[in-house]
């Protein structure tokens, strides 16, 4: 029997397991629209933006490891997506937009909102489509699923003309697809994973460097038993942080921009850097020259095209992470790594991660009051300065997510990406940290969060400036800050040095703003407050409550290696 | 930096070519020329593809154009025994009848056809290899001061048993 496309388009949503949709109607998905209307397995979440819609989706999908889906209009509606589809790209999430285009007869005609969101989309998303014919539908939705799961994951588009939504063909939702160009790597070189462990097993001072890779192959526990039983530390990239426990002996830090001084050095003095899941973007690497000098080193990345891309590497091998470990965990031995630690340790001391303590309440702070008050939770970072204190001072791994904008950096990620998390995992405490700065790019999206009854913790650094730029100018540019100050009006001087006397006031109230959405607003000044406000907000289970955090200006992200520059050389 | 070969195979469906293509402008890969057109296989495009690059951006192209849903395979033929041709057609103009003689004598030499003639221009339809081509062009450039050069781009298939490019 034959079916219009929206049906089918509602089956295989069902047959793939969906049962959550990030969906915004318009002209060209109405149909779907009517169709969804008309059933309840599958729940739609109706955002602000279009926007904030995908970085829900990015959210859900990495807070439950299943596809997050996207239903948007043609034109504005599709366009919208852009930033989300790039940052689910350079982060690997796996999502499936569905975009409506206007009827196959107007495409090319400049019809009202039509727009070739294909031919945007192409360098962001991992495959995209329109559908030419009906009769093609089942195989392309089925293919979509099966793309931006596996392999290296990523967003898939799928624009669908209006006329292919109601017409009628085939009721077939296929079982399986198979795509010729399409073959994702399923085994590993066992030869080149013996060479590489022959490799680290010589080495006298070995390092392994862990990606985000470890979170998406799930191969967390698989790399626990390796270290532990190898005995190597282990220090990760942003994307990595919680790969290991952070609490573990042998986990170090960070390493990178904003890394841990003795990760840094560790990772110039290793003689044999074990890296897997990671693709040695510049923030890792700095000046490539002087990347891990004394190294050889070892790259297991699922990524054929991100071996060898940025850093020539001694020992490639193109696997998931899952298997490679599994693999490499029959040959493990113990090394002695003894001495090499206690040096690392010694860098350590000589400079820790560490904010003052004197005078006022510092980042560390709360994020410490973070760590002792959630041992189970979803933390969702914006990005910015805020990011990067989390990164450094939050306790991950084990029940204890991190999700954050890595690759792309988008501003606006945080509170939307936690409501969808929230979506995703409604028994899980789910706690936004975001800035001032990035909190106003999506924050109509706070009566998503009513709506939907998502009661995240927003916890919003305020310091009255856009911090992360603040911080450049302030060490790079003769403290000239330019548009980076939020509280800056007409009628400032055009030469502002920071803060003073006639300094306008700060909009918006957030405290206020979140109160005229009947959400719960605290405003912490002191460190003697944040305790109870996270227990206050704990306690909140009816609607979001955000808690402002009013920081020093002044604070910024120690260490950190200007951007080129050799890893060795941070500023303290 | 030096000159390099691909064939490659990719679906025959709309907005393959400008993936393709999109990825050396978007990263800036150093695109010499691309030609594509149906095999056998009506569901199969092949193209030939030239690149300008070094030994590291190569292998990286290669991967990047192996990792696109709609990429088939990926023939590396920089150091395989093909054949490689490339039409093109030259029109000498404004010449009188003892120049007109000279463009046969130099038809004759590069092995190219007369395609057509008029009072005072002549036609050349040349099947050439690329750098046959380059120099034929030069040879025109220098002997007449008004020629019109259309050129098609490389195709090239892996020899059966010469080794000639």
């Amino acid at each position: 029997m034959d079916i219009t496309g929206r049906k089918l388009f509602v089956k295989a949503l069902r047959e793939e397991g969906v049962d959550t949709i990030f969906g915004y109607p318009g002209g060209m998905v109405t149909d779907i629209f009517d169709e969804l209307y008309k059933q309840e397995d599958i729940q739609v979440v109706l955002p602000r933006h279009e926007q904030g819609l995908i970085f829900e989706a990015e959210g859900y999908a990495k807070a439950t490891g299943k596809v997050g889906v996207c239903l948007v209009t043609s034109g504005p509606g599709a366009t919208n997506l852009i930033t989300g589809l790039a940052d689910a790209h350079y982060d690997s999430i796996p999502l499936v937009c569905f975009t409506g285009q206007v009827p196959l007869s107007l495409i090319g005609n400049d019809a009202f909102q039509e727009v070739d969101i294909v031919g945007m989309t192409r360098s962001v998303t991992k495959y995209g489509v329109t559908v030419q014919d009906r009769k093609d539908l089942g195989r392309i939705l089925k293919m979509a699923f099966h793309i931006a799961r596996t392999g290296k994951p990523g967003p898939v588009l799928i624009d669908i003309p209006k006329d292919i939504q109601v017409q009628s063909g085939d009721s077939e939702y296929p079982k399986e697809v198979s795509i010729r160009g399409y073959k994702p790597n399923e085994s590993v070189h066992i030869g080149q994973l013996k060479k590489a462990y022959r490799l680290l097993k010589s080495a006298k001072r070995p390092l392994i460097l862990a990606g985000g890779g470890i979170h998406i192959g799930h191969a967390n526990d698989e790399l626990l038993k390796f270290v532990e039983r190898t005995q190597i530390p282990l220090v990760t990239t942003i994307m990595g942080k919680g790969a290991i426990p952070t609490s573990h002996p042998l986990y170090l830090g960070n390493s990178g921009m904003h890394g841990k001084y003795a990760c840094n050095i560790a990772v110039s003095e290793c003689d044999v850097l074990f890296s897997i899941g990671t693709r040695f973007n510049d923030r890792i690497t700095g000046d490539l020259n002087e990347f891990a000098p004394r190294a050889k080193i070892i790259h297991i990345d699922v990524d054929t095209a991100a071996i060898s891309r940025n850093v020539v590497v001694d020992v490639p091998i193109v696997a998931d992470a899952k298997p490679a470990l599994e693999k490499l965990c029959e040959w493990a031995e113990e090394q002695d790594t003894l001495k090499w630690r206690e040096k690392i340790k010694g860098w350590d001391s000589e400079h820790p991660l560490e904010m003052r303590r004197d005078r006022g309440m510092t980042p560390q702070m709360i994020m410490e009051h973070i760590n002792k008050m959630y041992k189970e939770a979803v933390i969702v970072t914006d990005v910015g300065q805020h990011q990067m204190w989390a990164t450094q001072y939050l306790e991950l791994g084990g029940r204890r997510q991190l999700i954050t904008s890595g690759g792309l950096g988008s501003m606006g990620f945080g509170l939307p990406a936690a409501i969808g998390a929230k979506i995703g995992q409604p028994y899980k405490h789910v706690i936004c940290i975001t800035g001032d700065g990035g909190f106003q790019m999506n924050m109509q999206e706070m009566a998503t969060a009513i709506v939907q009854k998502a009661p995240v913790t927003i916890c919003l650094f305020n310091n009255y400036y856009l911090g992360m730029v603040r911080q450049m100018q302030q060490l790079f540019y003769g403290k000239r800050y330019a548009g980076t100050c939020l509280r800056r009006q007409k009628g400032c001087s055009a030469t502002c040095k920071g803060p003073n006397e006639a300094c306008p006031p700060y909009v918006p109230d957030f405290v206020k703003f979140a109160e005229c959405y009947g959400a719960h607003g605290i405003r912490v000044t002191e460190e003697s407050q944040i305790q109870e406000a996270l227990e206050a907000a704990k306690r909140n289970e009816d609607a979001p409550t955000l808690i402002e955090f009013i920081i020093s200006t002044d604070e910024i992200v120690l260490p950190m290696v200007k951007g080129g520059n050799p890893m060795k050389e941070m500023i303290l | 930096m030096k000159n390099r070969w691909i064939a490659l195979y990719v679906e025959n469906q709309v907005g393959v070519l400008a993936k393709v293509s999109g990825l050396f402008s978007g990263k800036s890969y150093n695109l010499q020329s691309l030609t594509v057109g149906t095999t056998e296989d009506g569901t199969v495009s092949r193209m030939t593809i030239c690149v300008t690059s070094d030994d590291i951006t190569f292998e990286q192209i290669k991967k990047q154009l192996n990792r696109m849903v709609e990429v088939i395979k990926v023939i590396d033929l920089t150091n395989v025994p093909i054949h490689m041709k490339e039409i093109l057609f030259a029109k000498v103009k404004d010449i009188s009848s003892s120049k007109i003689d000279e463009v046969f004598r130099i038809a004759e030499v590069f092995s190219v056809q007369v395609a057509d003639i008029g009072e005072d221009s002549v036609l050349l339809e040349c099947k050439l290899t690329e750098r046959r081509n380059n120099e034929l062009i030069e040879l025109l450039k220098s002997k007449f001061h008004n020629i019109e050069i259309v050129r098609g781009g490389a195709v090239a298939i892996e020899a059966i048993s010469t080794t000639c490019r």
